[in-house]
């Protein structure tokens, strides 16, 4: 392995409260290191360094990705990059394993969280996982809607769900929990969908508040270094701001930080109607400020995407509406799943909302408690993430797209944007593509360009305490003129020159499963796997990292 | 003679000798035809007898089985287990990539001619 | 005695086998044939001549590289591990990947695309289907404990048994299946996309469009079939073959696909394709993931190309357009139309497979491997996508596919 000097870099590191100082980084054995002799000089004068970004938030592999792709092949070939010292990249919004690593690595992101796995179906995602090269990830599995979820929350046995969702997360070889639609995937079996906090989920003695609250005591008292990650009830129509009010609610109550609410902006509508929509961020942008909460941004793109989510009747409501495709997956007794492509249009009222609800909520919203991300592919593709960067940073650059883009002046009685004058630093956006993901996801050798930290590093061609204009930021943030993966150079100047493979990070709770061995033994009757059969082996995993709570 | 549409699908005896291709076992499996009652009288054939089926795909000869119980195929059906023999006369292509391999028209009459072997088969 | 063994047989991939010795409890008579001892490839041959493991990869690889356009088929019968190499290996090569889908399910892919598909795991037939549907299919002979352990008999979650169970089954002749049926429906080959369309009308209001028969059945008949479809709670259609493989194709099954759809806007449904083999499922799965399609791959310009049609195989080799092929974990000279088989006849072959069967009889090259899920260990998906872990319960002097896929790699890339 080679050692690498970064010279003269600018540094910007939220993490030290390095704020765009001239440093030299030393990097060793794929670490960063205090100072080494180096095999290789970077000449970062007048360049930006930074960690390389993290995505907390984007759904990069598994069955339903897989399924969308097979659904989609025009959207599958678009071609990125042919074979040759590298593999063929394919893939437009939706991309291929090997695409998805290079994509990142292109914008100087080298760490991604697929958030949505159901543990039946975890041998597939990791076997994703490890096609994906360059970038480290880990996988996040669903709880939300699993018969043994709603049976120790109804029981609020806090002990037992513990024990079930440490055996659960071992098993899916997972990060942390996941929550979609609490309930209403189950009452998508019956065709219905739950639409409130405390209404009881069919069959259960149950309600989405206990099933949340029972999971994020049982995160706390597990150490888990990722605590809940939801995805709220009655996403994606009008009035679900309330929905997220009183889930934000439910979190306040436990008093400690134990949730974190994914892609808020679709779950941010008030209103009751799709004619009287609007935008619900300016005061929950306040209630996130002011409570033990993280988000991330959920952003929407202009242009076609293929949405996907385990929330089975959103995507049922929507295949109705778009009267497009449609692809469902009842799970077992876990979990769900859909997929429906889907077009947002500027001119659409409700589309020009959602798009300015996102960009709401990465102005208003403490760079400490959001992340940028595009719930990919929901809101559109993750590498428009330097576009939504330079939107954040300027105005002038917000006012050129709405003008341009023809956006709906709907936005202008609906959402508060064209009144925010914010504009975002660039040590704003560090933290909330680097330093806050980071820290939600307790991983804390990322974000930071700290000595012992992951030599993960991304340095952009711009000089970040005299800020180009905005249509140079666009540009640098696109093509990196270094990423740097486990003190690897893997891309220079926007190119893949090397190829490397990430770690797969997965969480060993302290694991207490005879205290659940009784609900397992009676679950598994209506499972057609067998019990021994059930979840993945660290062996299986190309390069798994425990981390052990 | 006797016009008829033909139907292939998957059988036990097929499955349980798929991986042994070059055994007596899987021929016996898939040289045959099951057709109506009815049908066998009009050619004047019976179980073990041979028949010729042709169409514009080709044509094989193959041994006629009375099948068990009441599951005889209706009048005009004529069923082949998949596989070699059948696929001398269907797999009509229309360019979607899966070729027609149910419900192919063809012509049945009484023959003399042997039922080939496996390797003849394939070999012809 | 070994637990939780998985049966690689047909796309049930039933994961509940316990092996003492050579016998396997819980194995139907086609599961039991699977693991039975048998004629094995003895050892690798260039030409019908006895040759060495390293030789014959040599071979191989110079075949496929001196290629313009070399076809990779089959993959059905192996892991998930060697069809990724597979895939590599055809990208590199600038070849054709295609698999056995392409005979079989393709169609269905084709209707997916068109119109996406509602479906879920087996254990919704387990646990919730209260009117489950054979449509063209055959469990009892292609998939035979599927009645049992899934579908018909099994005891679930809110269904607890056959009596909670209304099953239909439709057909153009009388299968052993049909005995299992509470309602069995004869029609007329080739009516599949008529009968689907007659039974959307009634569903969706417009009974008066539909005409006194239809493909075989009468009004009356069609009516009541479309009751008994909507009186479900839940309501499961799997179904074969005898949708895909008829005029019509992927047309029969986006009609019944758009029924399905139709049918949740009153109450529960769900499809289920009744797939073939164990891990057709995953050769389909891992070309997706790696380069964007499932099957139909064409890589001659440098990246994936889909086209059925022009890149399936049959048609592939029918316009002769490949100038060799590798055959993996598959017989095409079996099964493929006699057209296809004599173009496989006259360009250079090279087979790898643990048996010997008819396409070992015209392959130039043949690499005989370990037998996956008794000899070999890896992942594979179930017929609903389930994934699972085949296992390793026998030792072997045969390499596996994977370790033929990784040495032929490194000799093309070489």
């Amino acid at each position: 392995m080679t050692s690498i000097l970064i010279k003269n870099g600018i540094v910007v590191d939220p993490e030290q409260n390095i704020n765009g100082e001239k440093m030299d980084i030393y990097i060793k054995d794929g670490k960063i290191v205090d100072e080494c002799k180096a095999d290789k000089v970077i000449d970062a004068n007048g360049m930006t360094v930074v960690a390389g970004g993290i995505d907390i938030h984007a759904h990069i592999a598994g069955p339903k990705v897989n399924a969308g792709r097979a659904m989609r092949p025009e959207d599958m070939k678009h071609v990125r990059m042919k074979s040759g010292k590298f593999r063929c990249a394919m893939g437009g919004v939706l991309l291929t394993c090997p695409s998805i690593g290079y994509e990142y690595a292109r914008m100087g992101y080298t760490t991604a969280i697929e958030p949505a796995t159901p543990t039946l179906y975890a041998i597939h995602t990791h076997e994703e996982l490890d096609s994906i090269p360059i970038i480290d990830k880990a996988a996040l599995p669903l709880f939300g809607n699993w018969h043994l979820t709603f049976k120790f929350a109804a029981e609020k046995d806090v002990e037992k769900m513990k024990s079930f969702v440490a055996w659960a997360i071992e098993r899916a070889k997972g990060y942390g929990i996941k929550v979609v639609n609490p309930g209403g995937v189950e009452a998508w079996m019956y065709g219905k969908n739950v639409h409130s906090l405390n209404e009881c989920i069919p069959g259960f003695e149950a309600t989405p508040a206990e099933v949340l609250t029972t999971l994020m005591k049982a995160s706390i008292e597990l150490n888990l270094p990722h605590k809940v990650h939801v995805h709220c009830n009655n996403l994606g129509v009008p009035g679900s701001a309330e929905t997220t009010a009183e889930t934000i609610e439910l979190a306040k109550k436990i008093g400690e930080y134990c949730l974190h609410i994914t892609h808020i902006q679709f779950n941010s509508y008030t209103g009751d109607t799709w004619k009287n929509m609007g935008s619900g961020a300016e005061e929950l942008a306040k209630l996130i400020n002011d409570n033990p909460v993280t988000v991330d941004m959920g952003q929407v793109i202009f242009g076609h995407t293929t949405t996907m989510t385990a929330d089975g009747p959103f995507e049922f409501a929507l295949f109705k509406l778009a009267k497009s495709k449609w692809i469902n997956k009842d799970v077992e007794i876990e979990t769900g799943g859909g997929i429906v492509p889907i077009t947002y249009r500027a001119k659409s009222a409700v589309n020009a909302v959602q798009w300015a609800t996102g960009l709401e909520f990465g102005l208003l919203v403490d760079p400490d408690k959001i992340v940028i991300s595009t719930d990919f592919p929901n809101g559109g593709p993750f590498t428009s993430y330097p576009y939504i960067i330079t939107l954040l940073m300027s105005k002038k650059f917000r006012e050129k797209e709405i003008e341009e883009k023809g956006v709906n002046n709907y936005i202008e009685k609906a959402t508060s944007l064209l009144s925010i004058e914010t504009e975002r630093t660039f040590y704003d956006i560090v933290k909330m593509t680097r330093t806050t993901p980071a820290r939600i996801l307790g991983l804390k050798n990322k974000g930071n360009l700290k000595v012992g930290a992951d030599a993960d590093v991304a340095i952009y061609p711009f000089n970040c305490n005299d800020m180009p204009d905005y249509e140079r930021i666009l540009k640098a943030l696109e093509n990196p003129a270094y990423t740097i993966k486990d003190g690897e150079i893997v891309v220079k100047d926007g190119e893949i020159v090397s190829e490397n493979w990430g770690k797969t990070f997965w969480v060993k709770a302290k694991e207490q499963s005879e205290v659940i061995e009784e609900e397992l033994e009676s679950v598994f009757k209506y499972y057609t796997v067998s019990r021994g059969n059930y979840g993945v082996r660290e062996e299986w995993i190309r390069r798994a990292e425990a981390i052990r709570v | 003679m006797i016009e008829v549409v033909v139907i292939t699908g998957r059988t036990t005896d097929q499955g349980m000798t798929i991986d042994e291709k070059l055994s007596e076992a899987y021929m016996k499996a898939v040289s045959f035809c099951e057709m109506n009652e009815k049908d066998m009288e009009k050619l004047g054939v019976k179980d073990g007898d041979r028949v010729l089926i042709k169409n514009e795909l080709g044509e094989v000869v193959l041994y006629v089985k009375k099948p068990e119980m009441d599951l005889q195929p209706p009048e005009g059906i004529v069923f082949i287990p998949m596989g070699p023999y059948a696929n001398r006369i269907v797999g009509i292509l229309n360019g979607s990539g899966t070729p027609q391999y149910k419900g192919v028209k063809a012509t049945v009459e009484k023959t003399d001619r042997a039922v080939l072997s496996v390797e003849e088969i394939i070999m012809e | 005695m070994i637990k939780d063994v998985v049966c690689t047989f047909c796309g049930n991939a039933c994961d509940d086998i316990e092996f003492e010795g050579d016998y396997g409890r819980n194995l139907c008579p086609v599961g039991e044939a699977k693991f039975a001892r048998k004629e094995r490839i003895k050892t690798p041959m260039i030409n019908g001549k006895e040759v060495s493991y390293d030789e014959a990869i040599e071979k191989a690889a110079e075949i496929l590289k001196s290629s313009k356009r070399p076809l990779l088929y089959g993959w059905s019968s192996t892991v998930n591990e060697a069809i990724r190499l597979g895939v590599i290996i055809a990208e590199k090569l600038g070849g054709i990947y295609d698999q056995c889908s392409s005979v079989c399910h393709a169609p269905t892919t084709l209707a997916m695309i068109e119109q996406g598909i509602v479906g879920g795991t087996l254990g919704q037939a387990k646990n919730r289907a209260d009117v489950v549907v054979f449509w063209g299919c055959n469990p009892v002979e292609a998939h035979p404990r599927h009645p049992t352990r899934y579908s018909v008999m099994a005891r679930g979650f809110l269904t607890r048994g056959r009596s909670d169970r209304r099953v239909i089954v439709v057909d153009v002749r009388k299968t052993p299946t049909a005995y299992l049926a509470t309602d069995f429906y004869m029609i007329k080959p080739n009516s599949d996309f008529a009968i689907f369309t007659a039974l959307r009308s009634i569903v969706n209001g417009h009974e008066e469009a539909v005409p006194d028969r239809v493909g075989g059945l009468k009004k009356e008949e069609l009516i009541e079939l479309a009751k008994t479809l909507e009186s479900a709670k839940y309501g499961l259609v799997f179904f074969g073959l005898g949708v895909t493989h008829t005029r019509g194709h992927e047309r029969n099954v986006e009609a019944v696909i758009k029924l399905v759809q139709d049918l949740n806007k009153k109450t529960r449904y769900i499809l289920q394709p009744m797939r073939g083999h164990f891990n057709v499922v995953g050769s389909g799965e891992v070309p997706a993931w790696e380069v964007g399609f499932e099957y139909a791959i064409d890589f001659s310009r440098g990246y994936a190309r889909f086209s059925p049609g022009e890149f399936t195989a049959v048609e592939a080799l029918i316009r002769g357009d490949c100038d060799a092929a590798m055959i993996v974990a598959s017989d095409p000279v079996a099964h493929f139309p006699k057209k296809a088989v004599e173009r496989l006849k006259k360009i250079p072959v090279i087979q790898i497979d643990p048996h010997p069967n008819l396409t070992t009889k015209i392959a130039d090259v043949v690499i005989p491997t370990a037998i996956v899920g008794i000899e070999a260990e890896g992942t594979i998906y179930r017929m609903d996508g389930v994934p699972l872990r085949v296992k390793k319960i026998k030792d072997t002097n045969y390499p596996t596919d994977v370790e033929i896929m990784e040495k032929l790699l490194e000799k093309i890339v070489r």
